[in-house]
């Protein structure tokens, strides 16, 4: 039973870093209704950004503001000169965009900054969180880091008229311009918003993987399953989809003989494929209810 | 009295397919002008490009502004809603959100919680279902609803299409008391399309008769409704 607790305790630490990301994941999925393949490697770039600032001598706190306000901007950017152009392009030449800015942004960062594994601070230290050796205090810190994130965007959807645009402008892009809402821009700001909270992700994900241009490949699926899982319309689900998927992974590389590390990426995507199969609108995503 | 909206020599494409050949017609400020027309006449056609949502040539004019190459969002935010064929609403939101929505152009916020309110008291149905996602309303509700959210813009001129489409007979004249009364009370122009010929007629003071995307016939209400042929062709006596 203990080691049942442990495992779980353990899962959901590493199930904060699935979670950070899929919120990401979901940002982008509202604003343009597809997934971004590229989310990662934007999340790695950005924590590079806030790495050479700190060693240019920036104090972390410092750093990270401005690699979110880097991030928010670049995002935008990206959107305005890749995918506004793309705009009534079919799916796969989305796919293709996505594909082209993986392999440029991993390229540009490797050239950089070398492939070389580099250390990432946390801001919350590293030492066993109330004297458990599962879990940290940075990996607690990271929970706290996403709640928050949680709330603050449940808050700007809710209760802002930003929040509420954005959300006609996904749902319904001709009815939201027939309010007055510019649906164009409403796709930049989530590509701007989805890119800030990767560049969260990644910062915190940092000082777990290390920092290197490959660092969130592994994530990034992770991140997807967790989005799947909770359904890819809901910032809470895909939070519970993301811990879900750490204690997951966590039980069946314990429990399940022959499954070790080696093995765990593809349980990923079992995940994801048992979801869309059994319960494509996953655990929390939105189900629309219709009048017969 | 001023023309408020002014178009000459629209025409229209669905990609090589000319929809509309050259339509010219005008709409007094404060009026309540129907066009009229059977299926595929260009109704729709004509509201969508005075809203800039199809490709068309020719010159449209709102309060002297010329609407060519604005965008939709923009045309919106001169003035001018759109009630949509299908209504367009939001089913996923609730209908406050519909109605938040409506005003979200709007620079002036707090005024936009009274305008709800007024909204409610023209439509005591929508304050009843007023926080059940609007979906899960009837089609009447839903068509209040539209109404209501392209109110919330407080418009100086309303497009309506077919707002009779799908609904009971008693229910549309509901909708239409309430359409008569926007257009006298809040001095909302209205320019309305409408396949419910006799309803439309009773309704409005000035009326086109639109056939293959040309204007054939315009006149007064009454004088419209008076003619032998539009009789025969549109009203069925």
């Amino acid at each position: 039973m203990e080691l049942f607790t442990n495992q779980v305790l353990a899962g959901i630490a590493t199930g904060a870093i699935y979670a950070c990301m899929a919120l990401a994941v979901v940002m982008i999925y509202q604003a343009i209704d597809h997934l971004n393949f590229a989310q990662g490697e934007m999340a790695m770039f950005s924590t590079f950004v806030a790495w050479q600032m700190m060693q240019w001598g920036m104090p972390y706190w410092g750093a990270f503001a401005l690699t979110l306000v880097f991030s928010f901007v670049g995002g935008i950017v990206i959107e305005r000169a890749l995918f506004k152009p793309l705009a009534n392009a079919p799916v796969l030449t989305h796919v293709a965009g996505f594909i082209a800015l993986f392999a440029i942004i991993n390229s540009v960062a490797g050239l950089t900054w070398d492939f070389t594994i580099k250390q990432f601070p946390s801001p919350f230290g590293s030492s066993p969180f109330l004297g458990s050796q599962l879990i940290s205090t940075h990996q607690a810190g990271m929970i706290g880091v996403t709640l928050i994130l949680l709330v603050l965007l449940f808050i700007f959807f809710r209760y802002t008229r930003v929040g509420l645009a954005m959300r006609a402008a996904a749902t319904l892009p001709e009815s939201a311009r027939l309010v007055g809402i510019n649906t164009s821009w409403m796709i930049a700001l989530g590509w701007g918003m989805a890119a800030a909270i990767g560049s969260i992700a990644g910062m915190l994900i940092a000082p777990v993987v290390f920092l290197e241009p490959n660092m969130m490949g592994g994530v990034l699926i992770y991140g997807f399953a967790a989005a799947v899982v909770g359904g890819l319309t809901s910032p809470l689900g895909a939070v519970i989809g993301g811990f879900l998927v750490g204690i997951f992974e966590n039980l069946v590389g314990t429990y399940i003989p022959g499954v070790g590390n080696e093995l765990k990426l593809p349980i990923a995507l079992a995940l994801i494929i048992t979801v869309l199969v059994v319960k494509p609108n996953g655990l929390f995503g939105r189900t629309i209810v219709k009048r017969v | 009295m001023t023309a408020m909206l002014h178009v000459k020599d629209l025409r229209a494409y669905y990609g090589q397919v000319q929809a509309l050949h050259g339509l010219e017609f005008e709409l007094q400020e404060g009026s309540l002008t129907t066009l009229l027309g059977a299926n595929g006449a260009g109704k729709t056609t004509t509201l969508r490009s005075i809203c800039n949502m199809i490709r068309s040539t020719g010159s449209i004019e709102f309060e002297g502004k010329k609407l060519g190459n604005r965008s939709t969002e923009s045309i919106v935010r001169l003035g001018i809603a759109h009630v949509p064929q299908g209504r367009g609403t939001f089913t996923t939101m609730t209908v406050e959100e519909n109605l938040q929505l409506g005003a979200i152009s709007r620079k002036d916020t707090k005024a936009i919680g009274d305008d709800i309110e007024r909204m409610y008291a023209h439509f005591p149905v929508l304050k009843q279902r007023h926080t059940q996602q609007a979906g899960t309303l009837s089609g009447g509700e839903q068509q209040m609803l539209a109404v209501a959210r392209a109110l919330m813009l407080r418009p100086r001129l309303m497009l309506l299409d077919e707002p009779s489409f799908g609904l009971a007979p008693l229910i549309v004249r509901d909708l239409f008391k309430i359409l008569g009364k926007i257009n006298r009370e809040d001095k909302v122009s209205i320019l309305v399309v409408e396949q419910n010929a006799q309803l439309a007629l009773e309704l409005a003071d000035k009326a086109y008769v639109i056939e293959t995307g040309r204007i054939v016939m315009s006149g007064t209400a009454d004088e419209i409704a008076n003619n032998e042929d539009v009789r025969k062709s549109y009203l069925g006596y």
